[in-house]
């Protein structure tokens, strides 16, 4: 654009429209995300003095590590969706080799479109499909009984199993999609060489296609992880009284207790947890940030 | 009163970061010109371009177009159209729309416009074409379209940027006729910018040789070809054997050099301490016998130790005493020598214009 | 050699397919039960919980349904303006980004794709306690009521938008990276000004990224929950109200809306899918 502009005027002309282009990003990034953090961060930190008067404390936080409900639904939280981005990882992991390796012709992008497909449709809608599944009255066990399997209903839903199966499956198309790319790039013939120099199936697997997958792998994972961590309406619907997740003792302490410092305080250890696990994950495998944001 | 030149540059340069892309260029266009500047990538001829364009601003020096300064003149207001080198054809309109673009940009009405359009597409050779869409199209059409856009807008001059750049070998030769067709039956003034020698000697009234930011020379074909007027150009421009010389006195009267290969010639040019000597392939004579070589300065024996054949541009190696590695020339393709083979002896000489000299 | 998968394997991903389509089709079949329960047994094929008065089952069916009517105007009322806003504004993100250079920009890029990685919950809740600290200081100072800054559709939309801006301005930016600057420099070369190279040139090319974002930004907030549910009002949206549904113990009008939800969701896939073709020329 500087090219149809003469010096002076067009400096200022070039000016005007950074800083009319610059404007918009600010006021985003500004009042829907810097400010509400550091809001956050000052509302977290604040502690009822009496009644109400708040001044500065960390009453939140050690409020946080004395009672044992929260660290350890912080903690419930945190490892199973590590179980998790690991279970998804390992169903997805085959899949995605078919699509990327095996698959040929017209297969190939019917089987990817067919996998993007149930993501169309709302995390809720999935999580009523697997409750129509699983509960007493459900679908499941109805066909157990017709089969002869049990006598009487039976309950496959509020468990953890049940909470750990929504999640995996709503996580696994964002590790389907990475992990096909990542292994859409391997060299058949590199494949063929590490059979030819005397390897198993499962050293080629482990010495050559997940080494390549790698890029994929993290990517994937971390998405998985971060969409397992915030998730809200699976652990709450699926899990019912025994979901027990951080994200609902957020919205506890916010909607229904209002107590917004303690909230506060619970969303940055949620926010620090899920800084960590990809920053260690990025680190273990010496990957960057914005390009695995990107290819996910 | 003389008429100005359609396009005069005074002491344009132009200084990127410290660098000095172009560097005080002085030319002037004649109206109705075929001009190309010539150069190796990197020379600073695009951006040379760019500044007569409008899509740079010199960082000092004068650009003028029929006497009218352009400096702060932006590039959508100069009476001048280019030709990008990648052509640059709007992929979301379709020809007519392309060729109509200018027109539309300067108000012209919708029936004109389309009008001119079709006018235009004829002439260029691309009669009912307005409907199609850029990407139908071969090569050379689109090269036509892109022409043809431009030109609908009657600019005093046309920039072409290494427009055949894209384009294979056989149509490349084809471009080069149809571009200098065009270019007289449309009378503008085109300035062509070029790495490819041989489309600026084709097509060019007059070409200017450029290297790192400054013109070598400024004439015709024939005399950069046969008066290179620097050592840069005679290396550059046509095929030549180069040597380093030395200067010889001895030899006198007139240019005497040695060659550091050990071989003396009588030759033509200047020379300070050390230097370099030119001579073009076609200007060696070849003969069976020395003796037939009579009437030139220098005369050699030699032995062909191989044959490039290339059509017309057919050369023959010839080894010979005091020329390292050693020396070419045109390959005869009639009289007596014309089924020399590789191990005949031969006699070979050229005359002292023929060998070019420039100090180092 | 991949040629000759083991049927192990191909069972195997026979198997995952089933797995991944049965919640949906479940959820699709029992909209048409005619029950009051979305539950086996069978009982009949039923338009009821579509279209029904009510007299049935003693409930309606769903476009029937004036709440349920009311919830999806309303996420329409949010859903609108997100998508404009997130096309709108991720332009202008995606010409900041390809094309001006200030002190500063990495950072900027990287803060851009940062909403990506804060859970739902969290922008919620961290733009709640801003707009509500906004809020108190401003009423108390201006001594009126500013009910916008108050949990509602003003700040769900705000809500959304946070992270949706993100992902149309990926896709605008990925565009725009592709254009050729050549065809703007032809374009003020032929005598074009400023704003009709960008209207007739720039945006042109840009469009069918500009059409897919709205798309995807469209879909995103109609099933957009967590964020959503924080931040919300009085008027739920879609899958608010199909939340409080689902935990009351439903009937099988929440199949036919989540059935609905999906073949709207669907639809914009498809039409996602086309704009993505068109990027081709």
């Amino acid at each position: 654009m500087s090219a149809a502009i003469s010096s002076g005027q067009g400096r200022a002309a070039a000016r005007l429209g950074l800083f009319l282009l610059l404007l918009p990003a600010i006021l985003w990034l500004g009042l829907l995300v810097v400010l509400p953090h550091v809001e956050m961060a000052i509302l977290s930190f604040s502690q009822r003095i009496r009644a109400g008067v708040y001044g500065f404390g960390f009453g939140n936080y050690l409020e946080f590590l004395t009672e044992p409900l929260y660290w350890r639904t912080f903690g419930r939280t945190a490892i199973m969706s590590i179980l998790v981005t690991l279970i998804t990882l390992v169903i997805s992991f085959p899949v995605a080799l078919y699509i990327a390796k095996v698959a040929r012709g017209a297969t190939k992008p019917i089987l990817f479109l067919m996998c993007l497909i149930p993501f169309w449709a709302s995390e809720l809608v999935r999580t009523l499909g697997w409750m129509m599944l699983l509960r007493e009255t459900g679908v499941a066990s109805y066909l157990m009984q017709l089969a002869g399997l049990t006598y009487g209903p039976v309950e496959l839903l509020y468990n953890d199993g049940a909470v750990i199966l929504g999640l995996v499956y709503g996580g696994m198309l964002f590790m389907i999609v990475p992990l096909a790319n990542a292994l859409e790039s391997l060299d058949d013939s590199q494949v063929e060489a590490g059979y030819d120099l005397g390897g198993s199936g499962f050293t080629v697997l482990r010495r050559i296609i997940i080494p390549h997958a790698m890029p994929g792998i993290v990517a994937g994972s971390i998405v998985v992880f971060m969409l397992s961590v915030g998730n809200f309406v699976t652990p709450v619907l699926l899990g019912g009284k025994n979901g027990l997740w951080f994200t609902e003792q957020i919205y506890a302490q916010f909607i229904t207790r209002f107590n917004w410092p303690q909230g506060a305080a619970f969303g940055f250890m949620l926010l620090l947890l899920s800084t960590l696990i990809v920053w260690a994950g990025l680190r273990l495998t010496g990957q960057g940030f914005s390009e695995t944001l990107r290819r996910s | 009163m003389t008429e100005p030149a359609d396009l005069a540059l005074e002491q344009v340069t132009k200084v990127f970061a410290g660098h000095r892309a172009v560097d005080g260029v002085n030319f002037a266009v004649r109206r109705g010109e075929f001009f190309s500047i010539l150069g190796p990538s990197g020379c600073g001829k695009t951006t040379l371009m760019r500044m007569i364009a409008g899509f740079e601003m010199p960082s000092s020096g004068e650009i003028s177009i029929r006497g009218q300064s352009m400096l702060g003149v932006p590039s959508n207001r100069r009476p001048v159209n280019m030709v990008f080198q990648n052509l640059a054809l709007f992929p979301m309109m379709n020809v007519g729309e392309n060729v109509a673009y200018g027109l539309a940009c300067q108000g012209v009405g919708r029936a004109e416009r389309e009008a001119r359009a079709v006018r235009i597409l004829e002439r260029v050779g691309l009669p009912g074409y307005e409907e199609r869409q850029v990407t139908q199209l071969s090569g050379g059409q689109r090269q036509r379209v892109a022409i043809a856009r431009c030109l609908v807008l009657e600019p005093t001059l046309l920039l072409l940027d290494e427009p055949l750049g894209a384009l294979d070998l056989k149509l490349r030769e084809h471009m080069k006729l149809e571009l200098k067709q065009l270019q007289g039956a449309f009378n503008t003034t085109f300035i062509y910018i070029t790495h490819d020698q041989s489309e600026a000697l084709v097509m060019s009234d007059r070409v200017a040789v450029m290297n790192k930011g400054c013109f070598e020379q400024i004439g015709s074909p024939r005399e950069l070809y046969h008066h290179p007027a620097t050592n840069f150009v005679a290396g550059f421009v046509g095929d030549a054997n180069a040597w380093d010389v030395t200067p010889n006195p001895s030899l006198g009267p007139g240019l005497g050099v040695t060659l550091v290969s050990g071989a003396d010639l009588r030759a033509h040019g200047r020379i300070g301490a050390v230097g370099h000597a030119y001579l073009r392939p076609e200007a060696i004579a070849l003969a069976a016998r020395i003796e037939e070589l009579s009437g030139l300065p220098n005369r050699f024996h030699g032995k062909v130790s191989a044959v490039l054949f290339d059509g017309a541009a057919s050369n023959l190696v010839i080894e010979a005493e005091g020329f390292a590695p050693h020396i070419r020339a045109t390959l005869p393709q009639a009289g007596a020598l014309a089924g020399v083979e590789v191990g005949a002896r031969l006699a070979f000489g050229f005359s002292a214009e023929a060998v070019k000299v420039f100090p180092a | 050699m991949w040629n000759n998968a083991s049927p192990a394997f191909r069972l195997y991903v026979l198997a995952f397919y089933l797995f991944l389509f049965t919640p949906l089709l479940v959820v699709a079949l029992f909209a048409f039960n005619a029950s009051l329960f979305p539950a086996p047994p069978w009982k009949g094929f039923t338009l009821e919980w579509f279209t029904g008065e009510g007299v049935i089952f003693g409930k309606p069916g769903i476009l029937k349904d004036p709440a349920m009517l009311r919830a999806m105007f309303t996420s329409l009322k949010v859903a609108l303006p997100v998508t404009v806003l997130a096309v709108v504004l991720g332009t202008a993100n995606a010409f900041l980004l390809e094309r001006k250079e200030f002190p500063g920009k990495s950072l900027l890029a990287m803060m851009m794709l940062w909403p990506l990685v804060i859970p739902g919950v969290i922008l919620g809740i961290s733009i709640l306690a801003f707009s509500s600290r906004i809020a108190n200081g401003l009423e108390s100072w201006l001594n009126m009521d500013l009910d916008f800054l108050r949990p509602g559709l003003f700040l769900v939309i705000l809500g959304q938008l946070s992270f949706i801006l993100t992902i149309s301005t990926l896709i605008i930016a990925a565009r725009l990276k592709k254009f050729d600057r050549n065809l703007e420099e032809a374009a003020y070369d032929l005598g074009a000004g400023r704003w009709r190279v960008l209207t007739t040139i720039t945006l042109p090319f840009l469009r069918p990224a500009m059409i897919g974002a709205g798309l995807v930004a469209l879909l995103m907030s109609f099933e957009n929950f967590n964020t959503t549910l924080i931040l919300v009002g009085s008027d739920a949206p879609l899958p608010i109200y199909l939340y409080g549904q689902m935990r009351e113990g439903a009937t099988p009008a929440v199949n036919a809306a989540s059935l609905l939800l999906m073949l709207v969701a669907g639809s914009l896939a498809v039409l996602v899918a086309f704009a993505n073709r068109g990027e081709g020329r």
